[in-house]
């Protein structure tokens, strides 16, 4: 008798990303104090921040700016009216007990922003992930180390509450991801986007991007969703990658051995590469949310708005789309290209000034990239300016110059700039593709080399080799390639 | 109005700790300051939107402008315990 193998449940994953970004302002959400990363511990306080009692918090003008601008690249709803609210929770990283930040009237609500992931046979498809909400809040302080006392263990902690304040945005997106890598993306292109704006540096490792991820199972086809685990910890957007793999695989084999999964925090271990418990007692966390009353409420006009969105860059997804429909670039090329706006920039103005945008593309991703990830350098700090770039495109396109020769001046005109053009004539580089110059050459370098022009002549013809080199070294390398190889072949074979 | 249940939940939140008398003593007081507010429904507000504050203003903010706190050293020596420039807090066991 023979049984039939029982059907394999299929599985699908379903995510959701919580994004707390620092916005990249002077002084903090509600006080003068400045927001400088990495200054002595405590140095950036003050009465307000640190909740003393009968100070008045004020908000930051640039705080809203940032957020709303946020909101619209986000194609959010901006919400006319909005207000803050207090979130009562205790940690010592909270000077307050409680933390400000936006409950039922958010800034921003119901946007998206669109990735490309690639499908299972490798070729890219455009998704759509929903963004529920983007509220304004307040960073919390920093828990320095727990100091220990070799007899009990240790006793304490050691606060630092130079971050407490700082202005964050929290993006929550709606539970439209079903894979890591999807997840990896939509958080790349937020970060993408709010460095565009100019809102934030978008650093993960510095934690001023800081993800967390919600993730539960179910099988393919049911309606209502598994259980909710919420991952933290991933400091960068590979781990996001790794830590939601992780899960998923964790999730699918407790449901088939019979466990229950538990709605829990886990945090993502980068060293064993697995994500672990942190045990939070179920009903802690009721925050008692009301209406913060020390701060009056937001009301965008719809000419502060209009404003708002005329100060708008162009953003990411519409430059990889025009880069490829104007100016003929590759898919590939036009994601390297848009992905930090300098870069972008830098390539709009070269190719305003006439550069071949395929050639120029080459150049800035190519040699540029290497020599800016080299000396970690911003494109914006070297003396090589976009228009020098146009020029050089464009000797070479001319075939004034050999590409060979351009990467030669390249170096030089990265580290002093100037024109491509003078330094190319200051150095008696131009192309020889004028045919009687070629010719004594080639003439030339034949006569003094007859042991090889007859083992060519026996039929050694890979020898031409060997003569292109030669006459490249009697041009210092000005030698036209293509007429050189036509020319030399002629002679040799004559 | 409330029950020693919702006085229980509440005190956990805050982080008291209430003796059984005292659980008693402020369900019956809650529940008396709670009676007291609730004569405010005897107005009819169907036809009044909700707010959240009494008085009128709005977009209260200020410029992005630094101006650093020179007093650290005050702020420190305020907090119960400090080690050198850090504050100094009880370990905490887990996020509860
Ligand atoms: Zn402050």
């Amino acid at each position: 008798m023979t049984t039939a193998a029982p059907v394999k449940t299929q599985y699908e994953a379903v995510i959701g990303l919580e994004t707390h970004c620092q916005l990249k302002t002077d002084t903090k959400i509600f006080c003068n104090c400045s927001t400088e990363f990495g200054t002595p511990p405590n140095t950036n306080v003050c009465p307000i921040c640190m909740g003393m009692p009968g100070v008045l918090p004020v908000l930051n003008q640039r705080v809203l700016e940032y957020a709303v601008k946020a909101g619209l690249a986000l194609n959010c709803q901006i919400a006319p009216y909005s207000k803050f609210d207090r979130k009562q929770y205790f940690y010592p990283d909270l000077p307050k007990n409680y933390q400000i930040s936006q409950y039922d009237l958010p800034i921003a609500e119901h946007g998206w922003l669109e990735v490309d992931v690639e499908d299972k046979d490798g070729t890219l498809v455009r998704k759509r992930i929903g963004i529920t909400r983007l509220h304004m809040e307040e960073d919390a302080g920093k828990l320095v180390h727990g100091g220990s006392d070799r007899l009990s263990g240790s006793t304490h902690s050691l606060v630092d509450y130079n971050r407490t304040g700082v202005p964050l945005v929290e993006i929550v997106s709606e539970p439209d991801m079903r894979s890591g890598q999807e997840a990896a993306e939509y958080a790349q292109e937020l970060r993408r986007i709010l460095r565009y704006l100019g809102v934030s540096d978008g650093n993960m490792q510095e934690g001023s991007l800081r993800c967390d991820v919600n993730i539960s199972v179910r099988p393919v086809g049911q309606e209502e969703f598994g259980t909710k685990v919420e991952i933290k910890n991933m400091n960068s957007f590979n781990a996001i990658e790794r830590a939601i793999n992780y899960e998923i695989e964790r999730q699918i084999e407790a449901i088939e051995s019979g466990e229950r999964i538990l709605q829990e925090t886990r945090l993502w271990e980068e060293g064993s590469q697995r994500t672990i418990s942190m045990r939070i007692k179920e009903g802690s966390s009721d925050y008692r949310y009301f209406p913060e009353p020390d701060l009056g409420p937001i009301e965008v006009t719809a000419e502060q708005l209009e404003e708002w969105r005329s100060q708008l860059p162009e953003l990411p997804a519409k430059k990889r789309e025009r880069y490829q429909s104007e100016l003929g670039l590759s898919a590939y090329d036009a994601r390297v290209l848009t992905d930090d706006r300098a870069i972008a920039e830098y390539f709009e103005a070269a190719t305003a000034a006439k550069a071949n945008p395929k050639l120029a593309a080459n150049w800035i991703m190519g040699d540029i990239s290497a020599y800016l990830n080299e000396k970690r350098l911003s494109i914006t700090e070297i003396p090589l300016q976009p228009e020098t770039l146009a020029e050089l495109v464009e000797l070479i396109e001319s075939n004034t110059i050999s590409n060979k020769i351009g990467k030669d001046i390249l170096p030089e005109l990265l580290v002093n700039g100037g024109s491509a053009k003078k330094l190319v004539e200051s150095k008696g580089l131009t192309q020889i593709s004028d045919t009687g110059a070629l010719e004594a050459a080639i003439d030339a370098v034949i006569a003094a080399n007859p042991d090889e022009l007859a083992k060519y002549r026996g039929g050694k013809t890979k020898l031409l080799g060997f003569f292109v080199g030669q006459v490249m070294k009697q041009t210092g390398g000005r030698a036209d390639p293509k007429l050189t190889n036509q020319l030399l072949t002629q002679k040799l074979n004559g | 109005m409330i029950d020693r249940e919702q006085v229980q939940k509440v005190a956990h939140l805050a982080r008291l700790n209430l003796t059984s008398e005292e659980e008693t003593q402020f369900t019956g007081q809650l529940s008396d300051i709670l009676e007291y507010f609730e004569q405010l429904s005897e107005l009819d507000t169907s036809e009044v939107a909700p707010t959240t504050r009494a008085i009128d203003m709005s977009n209260v903010s200020r410029p992005d402008q630094l101006q650093p706190c020179e007093d650290r050293e005050i702020i420190l020596e305020s907090a119960p315990d400090r080690d050198g420039e850090f504050f100094k807090v009880p370990k905490i066991v887990n996020a509860e």
